[in-house]
Parts: C-alpha cells; structure tokens; sequence
C-alpha cells in the first residue's frame, strides 16, 4: 500500500519534472525565443504570488483573471445546459423531433469556437455576450447527446412500470423518465464543461476581453512570452480541477 | 363464466429469419379469487404471457377478457410483479410503494396515502427498511417491495413473473409462505409464472403446464387437492402432492420427448 502510495506521487512528479526538461532543452537549443522553465517562474511571480492585484484592465495577477475567466464560462455553461437539457430530453423522447434534428447537430457540432465568434459578435455587436453565446453554443452538444443517449437507454421496466400505473405523461417524465436520466445528464454536464474551458481561450483571444485567453493574447503582443506560458498553466490547472470537481458531483448522483 | 380468460391467443415476433411465433393457439380460464400456476421450461413464453395479460403487449390473435371486458393495454387493475423486481432506483421502498397507491387511489389525502403504504410496506415485513433505496436491500428484500406495489395496485389481478427465481431456497421458502399469508387474507385472483414445479404445487389451485416453445400451448390444468397454507415438508407426506407433481412432470416431460422426438425425426428426415 505504501509503496504504491509513493508511486502515485512519484511517478505523476517524475512525468512533470521530464517535461520541464524537455522544455528547458527546447527552450535552450531549436527555440531560443521560448523562455525557459525558470525565466517563466521570474517573470511570471508577481502574478502568481500577488493574485489579485489590479493595474488597469490588462495587467492584473492571474488570480483576478482567473476569476473573470472563470465568471465567463459559468455563464456560457449555464446557457449551455440550460437550452442542452431540454433539447437532449425533446430529442430522446420525441422519434420525429429526432429526425428533425438529429442531423442539423451532427454538422453544428464540430463546428470551432473561432467560426462562431464572429456571428456573435455580429448578432450582439458587443464582445461579452458574443464570447457566452459562442461558449455556450459549442459547449451544449455533450448535454444534448448525452441526455439524449440517457433517455434512449432508460430501462424498459421502469417505463412498463409506469404504463402498468398508467402514470400521466408529466408524471411519467417527472417520476420516472428524468431521475432514470440523471447519470446520463451529469456526464453530459461534466464533458460541456471540459468544452465550455476549451473555448474560453479562443473566444477572450478574439474579443480582447480581460481573463486568462485575453491575458495570454495580450502578452503575445508585447513580446512577453512567459507570461504565455503562465497563462497555459494556470488554464490547465483550472481545466483540471474543474473536471475534478464535476467528476466528484457526478458520483454522488449515481450512488444517490 | 371465468374472471380471466384466454381464447385462442397467438404471439409472435418478427425476426431477421421470418417470424418467430411464441406462444400458438393458448387458452386459459382462472376463476376470481384463485391462485393459478403457470409452469413451463425456460424460453417457453411464460413471460410474453404475463405482459399479454398485463397488456404491455397485443396479442396477433385471440382474445384477453377480464371480467368479461377485453384487455386493451395496461392497466393497476392487473398488477405485475416483474421478474427482476424494476423497483425505481432512486426512490426509497416507501415511495416505490406509494408511487403506486398515488396511481390507484388519488382520491385519498396525502396522509390517507402514506398511511396506505405504509401498511403495506410493514405488510410484507419491511417496517424498519422503509427509508431505504432499493440498492441497499437484500434480493428477497427486494422481492418483497415488488410484491407490496404489486398489491398497492389493488389489483383484480396479480401477476407474478417467476417472482422467487433469483433467491436463494431458504429466502425463497419463507416468501412462498409470506405470499400465501397475504393472499389468504386479501383473496385477491394470482397468476404465478414459475419454472419451479415444487414452487407451483406449494402454491397454487390449479396449474397450468406450458409446453417448451417456440408455439408454446397450455396443457390440460391439475388441481391440487391440498388445504392452504401448505409446509412444504407437511406436503411431501401427502399422496395429492406427489400426484400433482407426477401430473405436471409427465406432462412437461413428456412435451419434451415429443419435441425431442420431432427434431429427431427432422434431422432423420
């Protein structure tokens, strides 16, 4: 037990400590523009270890443009399973609206971030609702696949024990189609926030909004490169204990 | 006049090669208040016949008459407790229950309501796992949950699927009696589909024997000539038991060397 206990510290430590040394390599030798590990650490520690100080709209510590971020993609996310959830369930219950739709989101869905930008920002003429209808537009598609495959997939004794009820259709879908569904929904919940982090870099990136992508497109721009590179870590620390906390909600539905 | 009767049903299903007919030409009476057995092999369609008469399914001919009013669909007036239990996992026993006696009686308060079901619950022995979801219940206890909505349907009819095969003896000897205790006191009309002929005879008034499919049929009824409710050791010194048991067997095995017989003849041929 303890052995393995190690291992599971050691060995993810190991795996980070050989990418930095391939980054210093690289920084070192091909890319000579690419800061390396330890110039990123210098210039990137006031950010780091003053989160959340403010000097005007684009220089902030990244605490403070997490948290714009963060905001960002809860209320993309929140459009997103809003219009997802009842689109899933209308596509898994109804054979007809499956036909109707079921192709138009096969070809939405691998559409990028970066094309949908644009139509935003000329539906809303303003960036911050641009940035949330794209996040919210390319984030919806696991919710509405994954409710519909859940609702597809209820088990037929629980539909038969509702007929033998002759349970109404809003009892039916409220007693027994929508709790059946729940794990489905989650997982569903769980993979359109994993997207809706994903894009939040191209959409900042494109509207200039301050947040971790703006940050990182700004400073690409002034030739600071290793504040890029502070900007890609803290995404992915983010990403990763965003999933982590939705995979922990997940479970305790499923064994609710 | 029998209250549940078959005339003539036919289920089939379409398959990839031709159709696959499950049940051929099945006749079946059960007076009001009796406990019926059907037995039969497995893949004989015992269960195609418990959701033909719960009416999940129509028949491609025959006719289902309860009371003299033809089956149409579902309905709690022929309650089912399904084979594996399909309690609804994210609600506790109370509310599997009370789902039910929702369905049947919305006349009732809601305190009228839960009082129903909690009788019920504590009927089947389950006072104190009231609370609980089904996945921290033990398979008999299970079973037991399914047995108490089945009778929240206040059914005229209540059809078990093979309601004990999936525990083990000693779980299964002392439902069998439970559910004897309760029909004897609630005298409700039960069809039990069993593939267990000792089950069937502990059970039942009659028993209906089904014949291996595919086209399964029903043979002639036995009755069983023994008091209720019967121990099944009490059962193995009465000479109505082992002619019961004779019955059934000879006839099913019987079915089965003529079957035997016909794919012999076949591959002969």
């Amino acid at each position: 037990m303890k052995e393995s206990k190690l291992g599971s510290l050691l060995l993810p430590l190991g795996g980070i400590a050989l990418c930095l040394l391939v980054w210093t390599a690289v920084s070192r030798t091909i890319a000579p523009d690419l800061p390396s590990p330890l110039r990123t650490w210098e210039e990137s520690k006031p950010y780091v270890l003053r989160p959340f100080f403010k000097d005007g709209e684009m220089n902030q510590g990244i605490g403070r443009f997490a948290l714009l971020s963060l905001v960002r993609v809860a209320k993309g996310f929140a459009l997103a399973i809003a219009l997802g959830t009842p689109l899933g369930f209308l596509l898994g219950l109804s054979r007809t609206f499956q036909r109707a739709f079921d192709p138009l989101i096969q070809i939405l869905r691998p559409i990028s971030p970066l094309a949908w930008l644009p139509l935003g920002l000329i539906i809303f003429q303003r960036s911050e609702p641009a940035a949330v209808f794209t996040i919210a537009l390319c984030a919806m598609w696991p919710t509405v696949i994954n409710t519909a495959v859940g609702v597809r997939s209820i088990n037929p004794d629980y539909l038969n024990v509702g007929r033998v009820l002759r349970l109404s259709r809003a009892r039916m879908l409220r007693k027994i189609i929508i709790p059946a569904t729940l794990p489905y929904v989650f997982t569903g919940f769980r993979l359109s926030l994993g997207i809706a982090w994903l894009v939040i870099v191209a959409s900042e990136m494109l509207t200039g909004a301050p947040g971790v992508g703006g940050f990182l497109w700004q400073e690409y721009n002034s030739l600071v490169y290793s504040h890029i590179l502070l900007s890609i870590v803290t995404i992915g620390l983010i990403g990763y204990a965003l999933d982590r906390l939705m995979g922990v909600a997940e479970r305790r539905f499923q064994s609710a | 006049m029998a209250f549940l009767s078959l005339r003539g049903v036919r289920k089939s299903h379409p398959t990839a090669r031709g159709e696959h007919v499950v049940l051929r030409d099945l006749d079946l009476e059960v007076n009001e208040g009796e406990f019926v057995a059907v037995v039969g092999p497995s893949g004989s369609g015992k269960t195609t016949l418990v959701s033909l008469i719960a009416g999940l399914m129509r028949p491609d001919a025959g006719e289902i008459l309860l009371d003299g009013a033809p089956v149409t669909g579902p309905g709690p007036d022929r309650g089912v407790v399904f084979q594996n239990y399909s309690l609804l996992a994210w609600m506790s026993v109370l509310d599997n229950v009370l789902l039910a006696v929702e369905s049947v009686s919305p006349e009732l308060s809601a305190d009228e309501r839960r009082a129903k079901a909690e009788r019920l619950v504590r009927l089947v022995n389950l006072g104190e796992a009231m609370h609980k979801k089904p996945h921290q219940l033990s398979g008999g206890m299970r079973q037991r949950v399914a047995v108490a909505r089945g009778l929240a349907m206040e059914p005229r009819v209540l059809l078990l699927d093979e309601p004990f095969s999936a525990l083990d003896a000693l779980t299964r000897a002392s439902l069998q009696q439970e559910l004897v205790r309760i029909w004897m006191r609630e005298r409700r009309t039960i069809v039990m589909i069993t593939n267990d002929v000792e089950e069937a005879i502990l059970l039942a008034d009659r028993i209906f024997p089904l014949t291996a499919g595919p086209g399964a049929r029903m043979g002639t009824p036995i009755d069983v000539r023994m008091p209720h409710p019967r121990s099944s050791r009490a059962v193995n010194l009465e000479p109505a038991y082992h002619e019961a048991r004779r019955s059934v067997l000879s006839f099913l095995v019987g079915q089965r060397r003529a079957s035997l017989g016909a794919t012999l003849a076949g591959v002969g041929a």
